[in-house]
């Protein structure tokens, strides 16, 4: 077992967590932030490749600041659109929002 | 001499189409104008046929063919459109419109009331078309798509009261019924095709074939009879007659027009059209005289008992039209068409004051009037005359054309002559029986007594057919048989006898005085038969059981077999379909419950949908690699 594959293995660990919680959870933000979790699971696989990959280079560790950078503007969205759902419709619970049903 | 008339006689028909047309479109907003356009367009047709006919009358039978139009072109098999112009097809060509134009005066009285009187006289104007465009077809296919509009016209005309359970029954039935008759037709037609030199289907081809003895023996029989069923559907004959009774249904100048010139003329005219095939065959010609004398007999015992005017009139159409086949069977030609001649001149009549008759008392059994001869003049007279005309009186037309029939069958085929003989009789005592119920004696009922003239509209097309059925015989009287030998093109065979002459006036008189003596002077007393041998009266009374007899060999059968397929088309065909059906929206309905707007459950089933995506990659790729 070489070292890529504990990063590997945390990083799964990591996006299963993410996305069970975004799949389960009832609160919009822990959503949210579910969703970060799997996006920094992405992050840490860059970062590995980028060290321990067959063609190790710097590109996947500027990748992932990129991804950093859109996840903040992402998540800054993101809250932005809830705390305006939450203004119109005083809740946060992602099972009241399908209202784009029909 | 140039035939300039016959070169556009191609507009007969075509009057009666434009006036269909234009009454189709004008539809059923003007009552007041459609009946007019409808009688300008037979006038028209009537005046331009009497041009056609005159210029043949002069010209010697000089025919006229126009078949320049290609139809259809199959390998080296041709088939033209176009229409043809001889004595035979003028002369019917005038019969038919100058009935349809009386029918159409007649009918702006008789319908005046009804509220779609526009579709009626768009329907006779079609009627008249097709069967004017039939008469003047240039080939057998041709003709044949002009005799299923017939057919159609028909059906839509004695259905016209749709509201009426009978008439529709009645309309149905004229339709399956002729249908029987058609699809023989349509199977003598192919077989036409199959045997005829270069697949020729012009009349002067086939003539001309079966002439020179191209087609001969069996196929030549069996085409003729073919052909022969088709007429026998379409003219009411046995055993196909069952229609034209119920078609009685229909309003009554509509019974005029299929009775005289249109619908059953059109069966004894495919007859005579196809004329030299029967010649061929002697076989066939036997089958269409004893056919027809059998019809003649038949129905005439049938018409002695019924009770409604329009049956009786009906049977005794189906009788006439018996007289003519025989004579079509027995080789005297120019005798059956100068019969359907005149009979279209007094059958027309007879109806027409029949349907004047019913116009006034809405009643149409004869024991329930009486009493109308003096309330009812005009319609008296000329009934009188068109009963007088189709018992075979001398001098009416009906007794020359009847006699020219008779003197044929005296002389080539006794057996037949007795037949017509008896028949004669019969017409003469089953005419009188309705003349003096209807007319004679006291009044049965309320109506009867306040029974009134109907409008001229309706009166002087009963005179003016009145005038014919006086008149219309002296074109072919024995010793100088100018139709006769017109319509052939060579001298006539004179075979009259003063013998027949004698004795079929004897017999007409006879019935006639049998008639009077039990209906208008009561001194028979009228159930001396019928008490002594009910079951003879019952017999004809239920004309024979033929109906019943249908309806149990044919008709429910028939109904069990389609209720089987009913049943499986219910069942398996419709099963399957609506199986199908189930499923698809059974897979909407499931789909649907996934549209629920919960964001999870979409991620949740893309998760799976991914997942199962990857295992089968992955043990695809297992597979490939174990492999």
């Amino acid at each position: 077992m070489n070292v890529v594959s504990s990063y590997l293995i945390l990083a799964a660990i990591l996006f299963c967590l993410g996305l069970y919680g975004a799949l389960t959870k009832r609160n919009a933000i822990i959503v949210l932030l579910s969703v970060e979790l799997m996006l920094n699971a992405v992050n840490l696989n860059l970062v590995a490749f980028a060290k321990w990959g067959i063609a190790p280079s710097l590109t996947g560790q500027i990748f992932s600041l990129f991804t950093i950078t859109i996840a903040a503007a992402e998540v800054a969205v993101g809250i932005a659109i809830l705390i305006a759902y939450y203004r119109s419709k005083a809740t946060s619970d992602v099972r009241d929002m399908n209202s784009l049903k029909r | 001499m140039e035939a300039v008339y016959a070169q556009y006689a191609w507009l007969v028909p075509l009057f009666p189409l434009i006036a269909f047309l234009i009454l189709l479109a004008i539809g059923r907003t003007t009552s007041r104008v459609g009946p007019i356009i409808g009688v300008l367009a037979a006038g028209a047709s009537f005046v331009w046929s009497l041009f056609v006919l005159f210029e043949q009358m002069k010209g010697d039978g000089m025919g006229y063919v126009w078949n320049d139009l290609e139809w259809i072109r199959a390998g080296n098999f041709v088939l033209e459109m176009g229409f043809e112009v001889n004595p035979l097809n003028a002369l019917m060509l005038a019969i038919v419109s100058f009935v349809s134009l009386l029918v159409n005066l007649y009918s702006i009285g008789y319908m005046k009331d009804d509220a779609r009187i526009t579709v009626f006289f768009s329907y006779v104007a079609l009627f008249t078309f097709a069967m004017l465009a039939l008469v003047i077809s240039e080939n057998v296919v041709q003709l044949y798509i002009f005799w299923e509009l017939v057919g159609l016209c028909s059906f839509l005309l004695i259905g016209f009261w749709y509201e009426k359970p009978e008439a529709r029954a009645a309309a149905k039935k004229a339709f399956i019924v002729t249908r029987v008759g058609d699809v023989a037709l349509l199977i003598g037609i192919l077989l036409l095709v199959w045997n005829m030199p270069g697949h020729a289907l012009g009349f002067t081809n086939i003539a001309n074939a079966f002439a020179n003895g191209e087609i001969a023996g069996g196929t030549a029989t069996l085409i003729a009879i073919l052909i022969f069923i088709g007429a026998v559907g379409k003219s009411g004959q046995f055993p196909l007659h069952t229609w034209l009774p119920d078609a009685m249904e229909g309003p009554t100048p509509i019974s005029a027009l299929i009775h005289a010139a249109t619908m059953v003329a059109a069966g004894v005219y495919l007859v005579a059209r196809t004329y030299p095939v029967f010649e061929a065959s002697s076989d066939a010609l036997q089958v269409v005289a004893y056919v027809g004398a059998f019809t003649a007999i038949f129905a005439a015992i049938i018409a002695l008992t019924q009770r409604d005017i329009k049956r009786i009139l009906a049977y005794s159409t189906i009788s006439q039209l018996g007289y003519m086949m025989m004579a079509m069977g027995i080789g005297a030609y120019a005798a059956g068409i100068f019969h359907l001649f005149t009979h279209a001149f007094f059958k027309a009549l007879l109806f027409l004051a029949a349907g004047s008759v019913i116009h006034a008392l809405h009643e149409q059994d004869i024991f329930k009037m009486g009493g109308l001869w003096k309330k009812m003049r005009l319609t008296g007279w000329t009934f009188a005359i068109g009963g007088l005309a189709l018992s075979g009186i001398i001098p009416l037309a009906g007794f020359w054309s009847k006699d020219a029939i008779l003197a044929e069958a005296y002389h080539s085929q006794p057996v037949l002559f007795w037949i017509g003989l008896i028949t004669a009789f019969l017409t003469a005592f089953y005419m009188a029986r309705l003349f003096f119920a209807a007319f004679t004696g006291p009044a049965e009922t309320d109506d009867a007594a306040r029974a009134h003239e109907s409008p001229a509209v309706m009166t002087i097309p009963l005179v003016i057919l009145a005038l014919f059925s006086i008149g219309a015989g002296f074109v072919n009287i024995p010793g100088s048989e100018r139709l006769a030998a017109w319509l052939t093109g060579e001298a006539p065979s004179d075979h009259s006898s003063v013998l027949v002459i004698v004795l079929s006036n004897v017999v007409a008189v006879a019935g006639l005085l049998l008639g009077w003596l039990m209906y208008g002077k009561k001194a028979v007393p009228q159930d001396w038969l019928s008490g002594r041998a009910g079951w003879l009266y019952r017999l004809s009374f239920k004309k024979f059981y033929i109906d019943e007899l249908y309806e149990y060999l044919i008709v429910r059968p028939l109904r069990v077999f389609g209720y089987f397929l009913h049943l499986f088309d219910e069942f398996i065909i419709d099963g399957i379909v609506r199986l199908l059906a189930g499923i698809t929206v059974g897979l909407g309905r499931t789909g649907t419950r996934l549209q629920n707007g919960q964001l999870q459950t979409y991620g949740l089933v893309s998760l799976l949908g991914i997942v199962i995506l990857a295992v089968a990659f992955v043990g695809w790729r297992f597979v490939v690699n174990a492999g």
